[in-house]
């Protein structure tokens, strides 16, 4: 396939879809199948086969990805000829014969749609996630039709890999993973290394609890990394990629691994990638279960087949990676990001976002909030913005009282930096981290000491084991942090967990270990005084800890009370 | 062999192009704390005593698995660097269940010596007991999980030197172990070649020649070197 | 001023451990008449004394924390003790005495009293205090201004050590003075 043979597919499969009469687009992502979307799907097909010769072939259905409120899933987006578009929520066999039936009678529906100027979608910026409820993931004439590998096209025929590197630059476009790490200056370094092979890695492995962003790009749209990691592959002058997904991803693996097929056999990926001399091989590898394989170099050990544990650096792996040689690897979300700088110029890409962070950021909203689920927003939006307008506010009349990000890596935003602007540098200079996008909402009902302990807990059991800091100090730091919680603790207790937290910090191998004492660390910070209630007054401002056990030192009066022994003889 | 320049704890000294720092820190007569390195083994950084201040970088940094180089200003010892291995070193023993005074190494071991020469006294750390065996079914040697660190030289020596790869690690984190073929009792392994070396370059007494009581167990890791050197220049080639 | 008026007030206290730091106490030979002359004895295994007195300066805890008369009396002695010693490894680390953590209580009460053939069988668990569920060092219970490692610790630190409270001066043990085991 050349390019021109892309456009022309592209164009036929545009044509095709204008000429339906309805397009009916189900999402089919991992949240929305929970809810019953498949059972949505089976009462949708049988509806399409009891109609008449007529008004079948005027109908489409496509199972999309992810179309974004999760909470409000199944969705059914039906969109008419003429370009009208209704996103109908919770829809159940019953009510999309209703709809249909509506729409094919050309009457109004029983059922509401959402709004159209509903705040969930009206507040977003769709890059990363543009084509995400728009096509079947494992359709790729869907994704070719939205303009997938057109960039890729124009690169490799248009550009050289300088260019390439420079354009990423110039788009400020950092690091999705969590790091923030200018994307350009990686790929700049890989593409300078003198090496007779060199690699692409995608970092699918995403672990933070109640993140799932890199999941739902890689279901919802996979061509779309596979285009950035081909892009990359160009620009920094390497002939193979691999993708690591989590193990605990299996529609993400096998829709990439359908994707991967397809693009090859397209001419897509493989040899002579668009008839030009650009070869590109893309490996699915999936993970076994580990956290700590979403950091690089541990992720790099694990592709080539060992103990999935990291390993010090320097050296980096854009100077020694895979098999000791440059290596670039960024999240599945930055190269998502790829494509649309490659289309639209690095001008357009840094027209959104603020001075130090570009473009736009997908997050994973969820805890308690109205409308969970992904959203994609420009970088410098405010949380405000993120919990009250996208997110329709907590719910009950719950009050907010502080937002995690950045997992067991992050920390906890309260209440009073509600207007912080959501970018790399103010999320840091508040004691949190952007991270991957993981993004709890809580309110009141939250013990923040608990919350911490929660996020140990998750380390401790993730810690690889290699260096001593990590694999025993978060042991110690939960046992602290269970005192706390039970009563037990007193205050210097607490003074031996921040300095733990300080040691674990600053000596551990590496970034699992250097960041699990965050959310202690952070929630010290803006919530001390709830730690101090839980060890001097022996009271759990919010009413989760039980607080039922005693220090050792106020023995004698309480001996029943101590975690003590005796057997009656 | 070319030779660089550095400024070690405010003294310029010298050392060889391409050398491990650790070693030429130790080459200036400094003694540098570490369980997980052995001149030999590959490096791991996994015990974090060797940790040191480099100029430029913006953490501190293991000596072990930094390479020395042209210009490097380095600090190996300043109060914080002294306290957090003392804390480092708390944690090691916590871990598991280090009873000296019925150990097998007792005085001849090097997490005792160590705990010593930095001055650790006591452990402010809840010490963790786990419930951990000892595996004695192998004729010669037995091992001792209750002393042992994780700092896998015999893992590596295993591997590396003598070429068996008896013995590896399962689970992570806390509950990490070493273990010999898939898990299997060490009497039961097919690949142990019962050369001993791994017994010979565990830092405590967690690997042991059976039959030593408390304090006998002496090991020596000298031997390494001299494999090493001697398979370099060919010397066991006929 | 009278001479005795000046002597520091020791006291040697006996927790969960097998004397043998109180052994090492008595074999620093000689050492002993000379402490004799700075010291009074005022509590401990060996001397006389069935409550642990007030205003005591120095005081070396041998054996780590068991059970609860262990912590009641740990209490007592830091409420009443300048300078509190952690003495020997048992206080210090738990040592032998916290070898029984990693068993439960019930199958070792079980082991020593029900089943073994001892002297003083099911009847000595009525006079048994309520156990920890797990054995402590010292500083987990109380707070301890000096540690002296060593199972037991030599004569050399025990002198060393000792003088150095009696002078009031910091005690600087050299690495191998300070070894546990």
């Amino acid at each position: 396939m050349n390019s021109a043979d892309l456009q022309h597919l592209a164009e036929e499969e545009q044509q095709r879809q204008q000429q339906l009469n309805l397009r009916l687009f189900l999402c089919y992502s991992t949240p929305c199948l929970s809810a019953g979307a498949d059972l949505v799907k089976v009462a949708l097909d049988e509806l399409i086969a009891g109609l008449d010769e007529k008004q079948r072939p005027d109908l489409d259905i496509v199972a999309t990805g992810c179309m974004g409120p999760c909470s409000r899933g199944p969705l059914l987006r039906v969109v008419e000829r003429n370009g009208s578009e209704k996103i109908f929520e919770k829809v159940t066999p019953e009510s999309v014969r209703e709809i249909i039936g509506s729409f094919l009678a050309d009457r109004a529906p029983s059922v509401e749609p959402l709004p159209a100027d509903f705040a969930f979608f009206s507040r977003q910026t769709l890059i990363a996630l543009e084509n995400n409820g728009w096509v079947d993931p494992e359709q790729i004439v869907h994704s070719i039709a939205r303009g997938a590998y057109n960039s890729l096209a124009h690169v490799l025929h248009e550009m050289t890999s300088e260019q390439v590197c420079s354009e990423i630059t110039r788009s400020g476009l950092r690091g999705r993973g969590g790091g923030g790490y200018p994307a350009g200056v990686k790929w700049e370094l890989v593409r300078k290394a003198q090496a007779e092979r060199k690699f692409v890695v995608a970092n699918g492995d995403e672990g933070d609890p109640g993140a799932y962003m890199d999941r739902t790009i890689m279901e919802s749209d996979p061509h779309r990394v596979l285009e950035g990691m081909a892009i990359a592959g160009y620009a920094v002058g390497a002939e193979q990629g691999y993708i690591y997904v989590r193990g605990e991803y299996p529609l993400a693996a096998a829709r990439l691994a359908k994707a991967i097929k397809d693009a090859e056999r397209h001419g897509l990926l493989g040899s002579r990638v668009l008839d030009s001399s650009f070869n590109f091989r893309v490996d699915l590898r999936v993970g076994a279960g580990a956290f700590v394989c979403g950091e690089e170099t541990a992720l790099m050990t694990s592709i080539m087949g060992r103990r999935g544990q990291p390993v010090p650096r320097p050296p980096y792996p854009a100077q020694s990676g895979l098999w000791g040689l440059p290596t670039l690897i960024n999240n599945v979300e930055t190269f998502a990001s790829v494509a649309p700088i490659m289309r639209h110029g690095a001008e357009w890409f840094a027209g959104f976002g603020t001075e130090k962070s570009k473009g736009t950021k997908v997050f994973a909203l969820c805890g308690e909030v109205v409308n969970s689920g992904l959203i994609e927003v420009q970088m410098g939006t405010s949380l405000r913005d993120i919990v009250f307008e996208i997110g329709g506010g907590l719910p009950d009349g719950g009050t907010f009282k502080a937002a995690q990000t950045g997992g067991p890596s992050g920390g906890c935003i309260p209440a009073q930096h509600l207007d912080t602007p959501v970018d790399y540098e103010s999320l840091q200079a508040l004691g949190s981290i952007m991270g991957s996008g993981g993004l709890i909402v809580m309110n009141e009902t939250s013990c923040m000491p608990d919350v911490a302990k929660f996020f140990m807990d998750f380390c401790m059991d993730e810690s690889c084991g290699k260096c001593v800091p990590c694999r025993v100090g978060t042991v110690e730091m939960y046992e602290l942090l269970q005192r706390i919680t039970n009563g037990s603790a007193m205050d210097e207790d607490l003074q031996t967990l921040e300095e733990l937290c300080h040691v674990v910090q600053e000596t551990s191998l590496c970034g699992l270990g250097m960041t699990a004492p965050n959310p202690v660390l952070n929630t010290l910070q803006y919530f001390r005084d709830e730690y101090l209630a839980h060890i001097r007054d022996n009271q759990c401002p919010a009413g989760v800890c039980r607080l039922d056990q005693i220090p050792l030192l106020k023995l004698p009066e309480h001996a029943e009370q101590l975690a003590i022994f005796k057997e009656e003889p | 062999m070319s030779v660089i320049t550095l400024t070690i704890n405010g003294e310029l000294v010298s050392a060889r192009s391409g050398q491990n720092l650790l070693e030429a820190i130790r080459d200036q007569g400094i003694k540098l704390p570490t369980l997980c390195y052995l001149d030999g083994l590959s490096t791991r950084g996994g015990c974090r005593l060797c940790l040191v201040d480099i100029s430029g970088y913006p953490r501190l940094q293991t000596a072990c698995t930094t390479t020395a180089t042209e210009g490097m200003v380095v600090v190996t010892h300043n109060e914080k660097i002294n306290r957090y291995r003392k804390m480092i070193l708390e944690l090691t023993f916590a871990e598991r269940n280090h009873t000296c005074a019925v150990c097998v190494s007792n005085e001849h071991c090097e997490l005792q010596t160590m705990a010593a020469e930095l001055g650790m006294d006591h452990v402010r750390y809840d010490y963790l007991n786990p419930q951990l065996g000892i595996d004695i079914s192998h004729e010669k040697y037995g091992v001792d999980h209750n002393r042992c660190i994780l700092c896998l030289r015999c893992v590596r020596v295993c591997d590396e030197v003598e070429g068996a790869h008896t013995l590896d690690v399962r689970h992570r984190g806390i509950n990490s172990r070493v273990i010999t073929d898939l898990n299997r009792l060490w009497g039961e392994s097919e690949s142990c070649t019962e050369c001993g070396k791994c017994v010979e370059v565990c830092p405590t007494g967690a690997l042991f020649d059976k039959g030593m009581s408390v304090g006998e167990m002496k090991k020596k890791t000298n031997f390494l070197r001299r494999i090493l050197d001697g398979r370099e220049k060919n010397q066991w080639n006929r | 001023m009278n001479e005795t008026l000046k002597k520091k007030r020791l006291a040697t206290v006996w927790l969960g451990g097998c004397s043998g730091c109180h052994m090492s106490l008595l074999d620093i030979d000689e050492a002993l008449i000379a402490l004799v002359d700075r010291v009074d004895l005022v509590y401990g295994p060996l001397v006389d004394a069935k409550e642990y007195p007030e205003d005591v300066d120095i005081c070396l805890v041998e054996g780590a924390v068991t059970n609860v008369e262990n912590l009641e009396l740990a209490r007592h002695i830091r409420t009443n003790t300048r300078t509190v010693v952690s003495f020997g490894d048992c206080a210090v680390t738990g040592n032998v005495t916290s070898m029984r953590n990693r068993i439960p209580i019930s199958d070792l009460l079980n082991a020593v009293y029900h089943e073994a053939s001892a002297p003083i069988g099911v009847e000595a668990l009525k006079v048994l205090p309520a156990l920890l569920k797990k054995v402590i060092p010292l500083h987990q219970a109380i707070r301890v201004d000096l540690f002296l490692p060593g199972c037991p610790p030599g004569s050399e630190r025990i002198t060393a050590a000792l003088n150095a409270l009696l002078d009031e001066t910091e005690l600087d043990l050299q690495p191998h003075m300070r070894t546990f085991g």
